[in-house]
């Protein structure tokens, strides 16, 4: 299948094309192609393509799969609405 | 190995001043970072930039810079998009006293050439409809502010400087600086020893620590400072908005999302960059109340990173009389990325003993040394 019609990313629309080149540059790194990509940086977080990635970039250098990162994982884990964090934090006093 | 200077950090001010001084013909240029490139502060900022500041050197810095982002994807050949969206930035002010600094801001930033004017709650309102002005006295408004996409614009400069023969090393940190007879001989990191006798430390939150290397006590400190951002919709928001009584800045990036932040007074310092539910709090609190739309938008993460501050809330750019060819580009106090390009243009200028673009005496490390400064910037959230 044509690199450029395989989705890695869902969220943000990045192929494996995208990744190839610009592992080609050489970023490597799960940090690094997010920053540029914006891969890992919509709705899911990387939880999609957090894996899928981190085979790729192991096959690109060589390396076992468990030397490769993944996504740092931060809040929130679901995508919440501000005015329901408003909200919330009236329930609490 | 041997360098001619080594660079300390590549964030958007290592980047800058490496670019500006390959681009004057310095040869032998190395930059080391312990992670990878925007890993710092730079790649976890808002990058806004705006030249709506109440001090005259900050004003200048700003503008200048403005001036560089306008042409920069052009002089920098960079492929990929900076993304400077110049669509000013809105400041409100939220009450009396507020509203009396601002009219002298805008007296002081207009005398220096900066496009901004004073308006009216309506007037504001005419630029971002969805503001709540039940919340506002006044605003201030300049429509050459914006902001840029900092990952990619630290990859332009990176991209331009490594051309003119710079050597980046990245996952390489600097764990000693050797000083012999006042004179840098030698920096180390942990994979190898450069032979140089000068040394720009542009290391960000770590630049107290690396400072400390040479023996150069420098009075910063680092404290975390979150952030947040959305889910991407519809372009509605053109300027950054922001308030220093509400504590709040907040724009919507070209990417469709809201970016947004606000700091933390009792916030200790140190270099903790993890998140908490406390910012999430407040921060859902005042943009809601301020911008009552934005409510709709799911949060899709939050982030934090390092102020590093110096005792007047100004950088500290220059050379130190304590260590010959010991230079330095830190103390940002949360606006270094608007400042890079003035920030790498004037501290090559000092390295190379050229007549500086604009005078920037008052940015010397000395000025601290018998509290010597008196232009405390309150312009800042
Ligand atoms: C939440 C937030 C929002 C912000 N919003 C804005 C804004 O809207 N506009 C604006 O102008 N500014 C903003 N700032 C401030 C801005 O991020 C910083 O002033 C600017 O990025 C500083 O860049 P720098 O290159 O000096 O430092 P950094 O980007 O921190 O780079 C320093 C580099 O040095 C490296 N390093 C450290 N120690 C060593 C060592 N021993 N050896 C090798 N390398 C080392 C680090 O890895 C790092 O990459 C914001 C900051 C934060 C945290």
């Amino acid at each position: 299948m044509n690199e450029k019609n395989i989705i890695i990313c869902r969220c943000e629309d990045v192929t494996l094309q995208d990744i190839y080149r610009l592992m080609n540059e050489g970023y490597t790194s799960f940090e690094e192609l997010k920053r540029i990509l914006r891969i890992g940086m919509g709705p899911c977080q990387g939880n999609t393509c957090g894996q899928l990635l981190q085979r790729e970039i192991a096959k690109f250098l060589e390396v076992p799969l468990d030397q490769v990162k993944t996504q740092k994982v931060r809040p929130l884990t679901t995508g919440v609405k501000l005015k329901s964090i408003v909200e919330a934090t009236k329930n609490e006093r | 190995m041997n360098a001619e200077i080594v660079i300390i950090g590549a964030g958007i001010s290592g980047v800058s001043i490496a670019y500006n001084l390959a681009n004057k013909g310095v040869k032998n240029i190395v930059v080391f970072d312990s992670e990878y490139l925007t890993s710092g502060s730079t790649g976890r900022c808002g990058a806004g930039v705006r030249q709506q500041w109440g001090t005259k050197m900050n004003c200048l810095l700003a503008k200048k810079s403005v001036e560089f982002f306008e042409k920069a994807q052009e002089v920098l050949q960079y492929p990929r998009d900076i993304e400077f969206k110049q669509e000013g930035y809105l400041i409100v002010a939220t009450n009396e006293l507020e509203d009396e600094q601002f009219t002298k801001n805008v007296l002081l930033q207009q005398s220096l050439g900066i496009p901004v004017k004073k308006l009216t709650p309506l007037e504001a309102k005419q630029i971002v409809p969805h503001l709540n002005i039940d919340k506002i006295v006044s605003a201030t408004y300049c429509k050459t502010d914006g902001h840029l996409n900092p990952f990619t614009m630290t990859e332009a400069y990176y991209l331009a400087a490594k051309r003119l023969g710079v050597t980046f090393y990245f996952h390489e940190k600097v764990t000693d600086i050797i000083v012999e007879n006042n004179k840098i001989q030698k920096v180390i990191t942990n994979k190898r020893e450069v032979q140089t006798h000068k040394v720009v430390n542009a290391a960000g939150g770590y630049s107290k620590e690396v400072a400390k290397l040479a023996n150069v006590d420098v009075p910063v400190f680092s404290e975390n400072h979150e952030i947040l951002v959305t889910e991407p919709i519809e372009k509605i928001q053109g300027p950054m908005v922001i308030s220093f009584a509400l504590n709040i800045y907040c724009q919507q990036v070209p990417h469709g999302s809201f970016i947004m932040g606000r700091s933390d007074p009792f916030m200790p310092h140190s270099h903790n960059i993890e998140s908490s539910w406390k910012f999430l709090d407040e921060m859902a609190k005042t943009a809601v109340g301020l911008l009552p739309p934005l409510g709709e938008l799911r949060v899709v993460r939050q982030w934090g990173g390092l102020y590093n501050i110096s005792p007047d809330r100004q950088p500290i750019i220059g050379g130190t009389k304590e260590l010959e060819g010991f230079y330095l580009a830190c103390g940002f106090s949360g606006h270094g990325f608007m400042f890079a390009p003035m920030t790498g243009l004037l501290l090559s200028e000092i390295i190379l003993e050229e007549p500086t673009t604009i005078d920037i005496n008052e940015l010397h490390l000395d000025r601290f040394k018998d509290g010597d400064f008196n232009a405390y910037e309150t312009s800042v959230v």
